[in-house]
């Protein structure tokens, strides 16, 4: 028999909110967390806003110690442990060093690079023949891993512990290996997410790719434009999701709070084949991995109440729109709801997949649709799809019961994972 | 600069790495970092490059092998000052 997979806990540390309180109030009045950077500026690059979360000295020393904060300079590490640590602590555990080894515990934490700035650090000792001065905390800040080391060591996990990465998919994937973990009952929790650093160095090669906007430098608020006629880029984002996945058995065990179920999903490739690239989607794999996912998830296609979708603000968005609406058959005013978070907080690429799933959550838990925002001019190519009255640009109180969201990525890899408002009367197949 | 200062400086330089506080509160020339003291020994490389940074001094590769007590340390440390 399979596990049923259920939400516990939930941690951010995102651009427009620190925390799951600031975070909920900031994606229901659709606040933007996007502000221009002169760091960026006097580097030359042609975009020159991005979501920074705020974090103060004050708030880093209440999740690191200062051992571990001696030469630290890895934000990605910094936000995952903080995401990492309220989410556990949101589902009802505590953090002791001295805590017994949970073998039935792990953890999959994604991310693109790690600790882009320290690596920095190290090439410019390195190349003044300093390699001696790298010290200790050298690696285990630039290693991939080094989230799911760091986090591993705070819990005390037993159970895998390990970074997942793939491109803008990575923290949507992290969900899905996770919940396929307990499904199939080799652990009975895993902390899951996804972290990204605020840096120029991991934005300024997408910048050079001309795929960042540079047309909204004067007014960054306005500047993440997803489906959005006037959409000319993404704009760059930071920060990190995590969520506590745990078997149903285990969460009514210990009487935990259930934010939603996991029902299933699905994780392809369209294998830079038809019209995929490195860098543009294989528009079928696509599909098939929402249709797949749906079908995982053992609900109809009319079941979908909410989609959160990928939709980054480049000239892709409308091609999404015809993915979603193909997979689902579904369109004009038969379409589910949808919104991209990316309109508030940018793109947060390795993390963005698990904010966002933090954000879908969230909508299931408290049964709204947060608003798009920079959307008041819908690109008619959507149009052609989709009714605009389903691209919501004020906050609805409404019932959610299922919501898809999806994630797609560089190497043309995609994620698709279906979340259930949790109730006791559904079988497991 | 006395041995009295020497240990002095060096006991705030391992003070952020220990992880036994009654091996620090009773630090003497006989401690041992990783016995007594309990700092994590990839730590031992970060303690070396603070006590360069304090004393001005370079700790060559087979030194650093023998700085694993308060002794051997202040000796190496008088040593390379002395040079």
């Amino acid at each position: 028999m399979k596990n049923r997979v259920v939400i516990t806990g939930l941690g951010v540390v995102a651009p427009n909110g620190v925390g799951i309180q600031e975070f909920t109030n900031a994606i229901k009045s659709g606040t933007s967390g996007i502000t221009f950077h002169q760091q960026l500026k006097d580097k030359g690059f042609s975009c020159c806003i991005g979501g920074i979360p705020e974090v103060s000295e004050e708030k880093i020393n209440e999740y690191l110690t200062p051992l571990q904060l001696r030469g630290f300079n890895s934000t990605s590490i910094l936000y995952g442990c903080m995401a990492g640590i309220d989410a556990w602590k949101d589902a009802g555990f505590s953090v002791n060093e001295n805590s017994t080894l949970d073998y039935d515990s792990g953890l999959i934490f994604g991310v693109g690079t790690s600790g882009i700035e320290k690596f920095r650090e190290a090439i410019y000792k390195i190349d003044a023949q300093n390699v001696r001065r790298l010290g200790s905390t050298s690696v285990v800040q630039t290693m991939a891993s080094g989230i799911s080391a760091y986090l591993g060591g705070i819990l005390g996990f037993g159970n895998q512990v390990t970074t997942n990465s793939s491109a803008c998919t990575t923290g949507t994937e992290a969900i899905l290996m996770g919940f396929d973990r307990i499904k199939n009952g080799k652990a009975k929790i895993m902390l899951v997410g996804g972290a990204s650093d605020s840096s120029l160095y991991t934005w300024g090669g997408f910048d050079a790719m001309r795929v960042m906007t540079y047309k909204h430098n004067e007014t960054p608020e306005k500047g993440s434009r997803p489906m959005s006629l006037s959409a000319s880029g993404f704009v760059p984002g930071s920060g990190a999701g995590a969520l506590v996945l745990e078997s149903l058995e285990s969460a009514l065990e210990r009487k935990a709070t259930i934010y939603a179920e996991v029902l299933g999903g699905n994780i392809n490739s369209g294998g830079q084949r038809n019209g995929g690239t490195l860098t543009a989607p294989n528009a079928e794999a696509v599909q098939k991995c929402i249709t797949d996912a749906v079908l995982d998830a053992g609900v109809t296609t009319d079941a979908i109440d909410v989609i959160n979708g990928h939709l980054t603000a480049t000239s892709k968005d409308a091609l999404e729109i015809e993915n979603w609406a193909k997979a689902l058959q579904r369109k004009g005013n038969n379409f589910p709801f949808i919104n991209s978070l990316k309109s508030h907080i940018g793109h947060c690429l390795a993390a963005s997949g698990a904010i966002e799933s933090v954000a879908s959550v969230l909508q299931i838990k408290e049964q709204f649709v947060f608003p798009n925002i920079n959307c008041e001019d819908v690109h008619p190519e959507i149009l052609g799809f989709i009714s605009s009255d389903k691209i919501p640009t004020k906050l609805i109180e409404k019932e959610v019961a299922v919501l898809a969201k999806a994630s797609f990525g560089f190497g043309d890899v995609n994620a698709c994972v279906i979340f259930k408002k949790y109730s006791d009367k559904h079988k497991t197949q | 600069m006395t041995k009295q200062e020497i240990i002095q400086k060096l006991t705030s330089i391992v003070k952020p790495y220990i992880q036994n506080e009654e091996g620090f509160k009773n630090i003497s020339e006989n401690t041992d970092f990783i016995n007594d003291l309990e700092i994590n020994s990839a730590n031992l490389v970060d303690i070396i490059l603070d006590v360069e940074d304090e004393f001005k001094i370079h700790i060559d590769n087979d030194s650093m092998e023998k700085m694993m007590s308060v002794k051997e340390t202040v000796a190496i440390i008088q040593a390379k000052m002395n040079a």
